[in-house]
């Protein structure tokens, strides 16, 4: 058994870049997903942090294979999986299941909460011990619902309980990866608290592996080991939590936690902040040399014509810079 | 002294099938130019219901308002909510203006990011379409967007998300308002571009000594922020106070619980969140005790069962910090200190 469940080689994903909309002028491929390498080992978290745009739900979706990659290799318990066709990706897709955002638009109206999460056995065509009813009543309380609610509609829960009902029907098969896109983003904090709870919970009792996608930086620390920092489809530091809250290497990590507003007055009104300059580039064409060099406060000449290598600065810590910080 | 905006005993209620929505109950709150007054609190708590009463952006056939809403101008108060529809509609825009969480909802497609601030401008000043064109320009600059004289001319969805929050305060700033209300205005913004609107909002402040009410479930934005701060729980203000008060010396069970479930980056990430129990209640059934009853870990400790059966009253225990709980305070900061 290899160490880790996935395993991302130089993956790349590009989308043709469509007319109208914001790139209108712009033509060519919007590079999404461009060379990103990163593993997830067995019953470990790892966040996936980064703006809006940054390519975080394109490599959800490709890892799921919901996308074909452009190029690049994913490795899923110990299996290639790039190119397997759809038939072939079957037995793998129940081993490693997505959860979304918006815990309405991914539940189906028209279905009963026990139809939803049994939907998994119909599809794999699996009859699960004790009988489908006796094991969604089981995910149910898993997830913290009422197994009683089993006959009630979407409409009939509030945000967080829907988000319990999305976890409890990715858990249905068993799976030894969950890809988390934003699960809780669309809730209130004190919801929020209580879907992470459970999250943290199910990992430690089923032994789950997560890739959690979020934009908060303050859940992702809270619930990674490991943190990945990506910024126009590229990744641009990667580092134990600890180590990357404490120490950022890169440049535009130092940025990102600069920004995030702190829970604390007294913490907030002493901290140092870098606020970037500028928006986002268009993943169209995307800057020469390191992608970040239009925002960056540090850049020279080589950042402008030369992509600075991934380096290693700790044994756990890489960062893509020329000038890393110390 | 009476502060710039002054509201007391604001009920909203909107009458629907399944009963009376009480979405706003017995609200009081003021802010003062210069000042940010935060309003937090969990979505369907009533925050942006009462200060679109205090735009007098309700529906009228359809909304309940009672209670008063005084803006206390240089000519002399009014009352937002009594005063003729005509009043508030002059009032708008030009003593107050608010900003929304999705920019499009005040922004039109089809026309130039310039007219429509222009079209702003333009009910309150004298001056051709060239003069609009160059106030709009201005503001354009004010608000930091580069390049503002060719960018003027470009329609909403040239701009990026961050750019059409600027536009959008530039829009509610054209005609240099005192009060400005801010509803959720960085909720869909990254945390690098919430950065720079916030700041953006706080030098505006300065520069124009504008009154602001934030609205925002963002405890940490609140933090950076806000000089006074009202929680807001079922369609009540529970807890009004500085934002050291709130922050430091909460009164109400439901600002801890607030503050303890968010994950904050500088503790360490071993211990398991304290996340409140049980759901918001629905307003339009509230229990007939305190709103936060079924979900509040020291409801036992009220040995009287007041918490089910009376609304506790919103009252100030000293120095302006007010808190709407039956619990007395050094009760609930000793159980608190046994917990920890
Ligand atoms: N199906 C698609 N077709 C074309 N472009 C897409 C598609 N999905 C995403 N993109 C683009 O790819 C980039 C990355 O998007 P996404 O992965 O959704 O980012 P994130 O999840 O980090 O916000 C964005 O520029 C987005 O517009
Ligand atoms: N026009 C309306 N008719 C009926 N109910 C409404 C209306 N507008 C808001 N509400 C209800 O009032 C309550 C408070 O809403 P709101 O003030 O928007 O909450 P928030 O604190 O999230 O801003 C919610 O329960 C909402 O559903
Ligand atoms: S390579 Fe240069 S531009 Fe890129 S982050 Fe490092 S210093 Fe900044
Ligand atoms: S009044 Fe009672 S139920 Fe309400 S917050 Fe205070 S202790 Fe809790
Ligand atoms: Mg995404
Ligand atoms: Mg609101």
């Amino acid at each position: 058994m290899t160490e880790n469940i996935l395993e991302l080689n130089n993956l790349t994903k590009f989308f043709p870049a469509k007319a109208g909309g914001i790139f209108s002028r712009a033509k060519g491929e919007v590079r999404a997903v461009d060379g990103v390498s990163l593993t997830v080992a067995r019953g470990e978290t790892v966040g996936l942090v980064g703006e809006s745009g940054c390519g975080k739900t394109t490599v959800g979706r490709t890892v799921m294979k919901l996308y074909e990659p452009t190029s690049g290799q994913i490795v899923f318990d110990g299996q290639d999986i790039t190119n397997l066709k759809r038939k072939e990706m079957k037995p793998i897709r129940s081993k490693m299941q997505m959860i979304f955002q918006d815990p309405f638009s991914s539940l189906n109206p028209r279905h009963t909460v026990g139809t939803i999460i049994s939907s998994s056995y119909t599809i794999h065509d699996i009859e699960p011990e004790g009988g489908v009813e006796h094991s969604v009543r089981e995910l149910l309380t898993l997830v913290g619902l009422n197994p009683e609610h089993i006959n009630r509609f979407p409409h009939e829960f509030s945000g967080g309980q829907r988000q319990r009902i999305g976890i409890a029907r990715s858990l249905a098969l068993k799976p030894k990866l969950i890809v988390a896109d934003e699960p809780v983003s669309a809730l209130d904090v004190s919801i929020q608290a209580q879907v992470i709870n459970l999250l943290d919970d199910l990992q430690k009792e089923l032994g789950l592996s997560y890739l959690f996608v979020a934009h908060d930086l303050s859940i992702v620390q809270h619930i990674s080991d490991r943190v990945v920092v990506m910024y126009l489809g590229k990744v641009m530091e990667m580092a134990p939590t600890r180590e990357l809250f404490a120490n950022p290497r890169h440049p535009y990590t130092k940025a990102l936690l600069s920004a995030v507003p702190v829970a604390d007055p007294k913490m907030g009104r002493s901290r140092e902040r870098i606020i970037l300059q500028g928006d986002l580039p268009s993943p169209v064409n995307p800057p020469s040399g390191c992608v970040f060099n239009t925002r960056c406060w540090k850049a020279q000449d080589i950042c402008r014509t030369a992509v600075p290598e991934t380096i290693q600065v700790t044994p756990l810590q890489t960062v893509a810079c020329h000038f890393p910080e110390v | 002294m009476s502060k710039f905006l002054e509201v007391t005993n604001l009920n909203v209620t909107f009458p629907t099938q399944d009963g009376e929505v009480r979405a706003s109950n017995e609200v009081s709150y003021s802010v003062d130019l210069g000042e940010t007054l935060a309003i937090v609190g969990e979505s369907g708590s009533g925050k942006s219901v009462s200060n679109l009463a205090v735009m007098g952006l309700h529906n009228p056939t359809r909304t309940k308002i009672t209670g008063s809403a005084v803006l206390n101008l240089a000519n002399g108060p009014v009352d937002v909510i009594s005063a003729s529809a005509e009043t508030v509609r002059r009032l708008r825009g030009k003593a107050m203006s608010m900003i929304f969480q999705d920019p499009m909802s005040a922004l039109h497609p089809f026309f130039t990011i310039g007219d429509q601030i222009a079209e702003g401008w333009h009910l309150y000043n004298k001056g051709s379409k060239k003069d609009g064109i160059k106030k709009a320009t201005e503001m354009l600059e004010i608000v930091g967007i580069p390049d503002a004289s060719s960018r003027v001319h470009d329609y909403p969805h040239q701009f990026s998300g961050g750019m059409r929050q600027r536009a959008m305060i530039a829009m509610a700033l054209v005609n240099n308002p005192s009060l400005l209300i801010a509803d959720e205005p960085t909720t869909a913004l990254d945390v690098t571009v919430q950065s720079q609107i916030l700041k953006l909002l706080k030098d505006l402040q300065k520069e124009f000594n504008m009154a602001i009410i934030l609205i925002t479930h963002d405890l940490g934005v609140v933090a950076e922020v806000a000089d006074r701060i009202c929680v807001m729980y079922g369609g009540r203000i529970v807890e009004n106070g500085t934002v050291d008060d709130i922050f430091y010396r909460p009164e109400h069970p439901y600002t801890l619980g607030l503050l303890n479930s968010v994950p904050r980056i500088s503790d360490g990430q071993s211990h398991r969140l304290r996340a409140i129990p049980g759901q918001p209640p629905s307003l339009i059934s509230l229990p007939s005790g305190c709103a936060f009853q079924p979900r509040c870990e020291y409801s036992s400790k009220v040995t009287s069962g007041a918490c089910n059966s009376t609304v506790p009253s919103l009252s100030d225990k000293g120095s302006g910090h007010l808190s709407r709980c039956h619990l007395d305070v050094a009760d609930l900061n000793n159980l608190v200190k046994d917990k920890a």
